[in-house]
């Protein structure tokens, strides 16, 4: 009995410790979700006027004669993925890999990984990088994002890839985030949305080609770094939550353990009055 | 009373003017350009250099404005910027410190072209927004 109680001792002692460092790790990231969840949303009219431009844009053009609007010869696709750069954030990272997978099923594909964990994952699967530079995602900056959509532009009009994606994380609010996949190149993909019956007919000044030479490379850099921003949050909000369960799982277990070792205490001091009695009894 | 369309403004950093205006010019790939209302439909890409928006009021509002695109549709303007600081917002010491570095790299011999490319935008952008700081 002596033995088992000093097990449950020790177990207890290993499960509050535990408890700490969960507790530590989600107050780390309610604090420095605080600051994303800033960023992601000032970045967010932006984000969604890009769209919206876009979608226009694709839908009331017939003209195309920039490479960026048409697909390309290559039936390759190019995939960009965010992810964490740890674990310990819930289904954060495996929910992005898993709508990676059900979009590219049956896709010939590469990978630009962001983020540790989207290098390690894909590397695993033996798919080809199309840069291994940006596997840091919280050090990246509009810079590194600017240099990055001149990589895939230049990728994507060499006729590498015939269609260029990218899958994030959206973040909805604390408790949700959901794992979305948008096209970025060619701006074709954006039309299917929504056909509107009458065609806008747009002036492009100087001419359409030199208009989305410029602003393709600038709309993809805006577009990666506003994904960037709501994926940040929605992985601290993820490990928020994640932990906070932890915690919570901790202290039930430390309360039910706490319990059994009271029991198994009084079991053993009824023992040892039950042997003095006997004692005595003998005696007599 | 001049005729006003609905403009909104947006940049990395967020919403930055949401509202009716008179007018709105800024610095394209191709020249300068001013948008009044009834303009057609329209789309341009955005180069580096002052902006002024006219407010319904009346009231002239200069801004820094690099890069993005401008959009007219169906009477309603979107300009997306990649920056977008209104004067008064302008951090002078800041443009004036990121001046003097670029025209230090510059001077060096034996940089790269990227380097110097990267160094000549950067002298670019601090020279718009000193100039757009002026101008208030």
């Amino acid at each position: 009995m002596a033995a088992n109680m000093k097990a449950v001792k020790l177990r207890i002692k290993s499960v509050q410790s535990t408890m700490q460092i969960t507790r530590a790790m989600g107050l780390v990231a309610s604090s420095k979700m605080r600051r994303a969840k800033d960023r992601a949303l000032s970045s967010r009219p932006a984000f969604e006027m890009l769209r919206q431009n876009l979608v226009e844009i694709a839908n009331g053009n017939t003209d195309f004669i920039s490479p960026y609007t048409r697909s390309g010869k290559s039936e390759r696709w190019c995939y960009v993925v965010i992810a964490g750069d740890r674990g310990l954030a819930g289904g954060y990272n495996a929910n992005v890999f898993k709508l990676v997978e059900a979009e590219a099923a049956g896709k010939d594909y590469d990978v630009l990984p962001i983020g540790k964990k989207a290098v390690e994952y894909f590397k695993r699967r033996k798919k080809e990088f199309v840069t291994e530079e940006f596997g840091e995602a919280a050090s990246i900056s509009i810079g590194d994002c600017f240099e990055m959509a001149r990589l895939l532009c230049s990728e994507f009009r060499s006729g590498k890839y015939g269609h260029i994606a990218l899958c994030y994380t959206n973040f909805a609010s604390m408790l949700s985030q959901i794992p979305e996949s948008t096209a970025l190149l060619p701006l074709e993909d954006f039309g299917e949305e929504q056909k509107e019956p009458v065609r806008n007919l747009i002036l492009y000044e100087p001419d359409s080609e030199t208009v989305f030479d410029a602003i393709v490379p600038e709309y993809l850099a805006a577009l990666l770094y506003g994904s960037l921003c709501e994926s940040v949050a929605s992985e601290l909000a993820a490990r928020r939550n994640a932990m906070d369960a932890a915690t919570k799982n901790a202290g039930d277990m430390i309360e039910r353990l706490n319990l059994y070792y009271n029991r198994a205490r009084q079991a053993g001091i009824t023992n040892e009055i039950i042997e003095i009695v006997a004692g005595a009894e003998g005696q007599k | 009373m001049a005729s006003t369309f609905h403009l909104q403004v947006v940049s990395l950093d967020g919403e930055m003017y949401n509202g009716q205006a008179q007018s709105v010019s800024c610095r394209t790939i191709h020249g300068d350009l001013a948008i009044l209302a009834h303009h057609m439909n329209y789309c341009t890409a955005i180069g580096m250099g002052p902006a002024t928006v006219v407010m319904e009021d009346g009231t002239r509002r200069a801004a820094a404005c690099i890069g993005g695109m401008l959009s007219v549709m169906n009477g309603e303007c979107r300009l997306m910027a990649t920056t977008w600081e209104w004067s008064d917002e302008i951090d002078i010491e800041r443009a004036e410190a990121s001046k003097v570095k670029a025209e230090e790299r510059m001077q060096h011999t034996g940089i790269s072209e990227q380097d110097f490319k990267m160094a000549e935008a950067k002298l670019h952008r601090a020279l718009v927004r000193l100039g757009v700081a002026k101008l208030k």
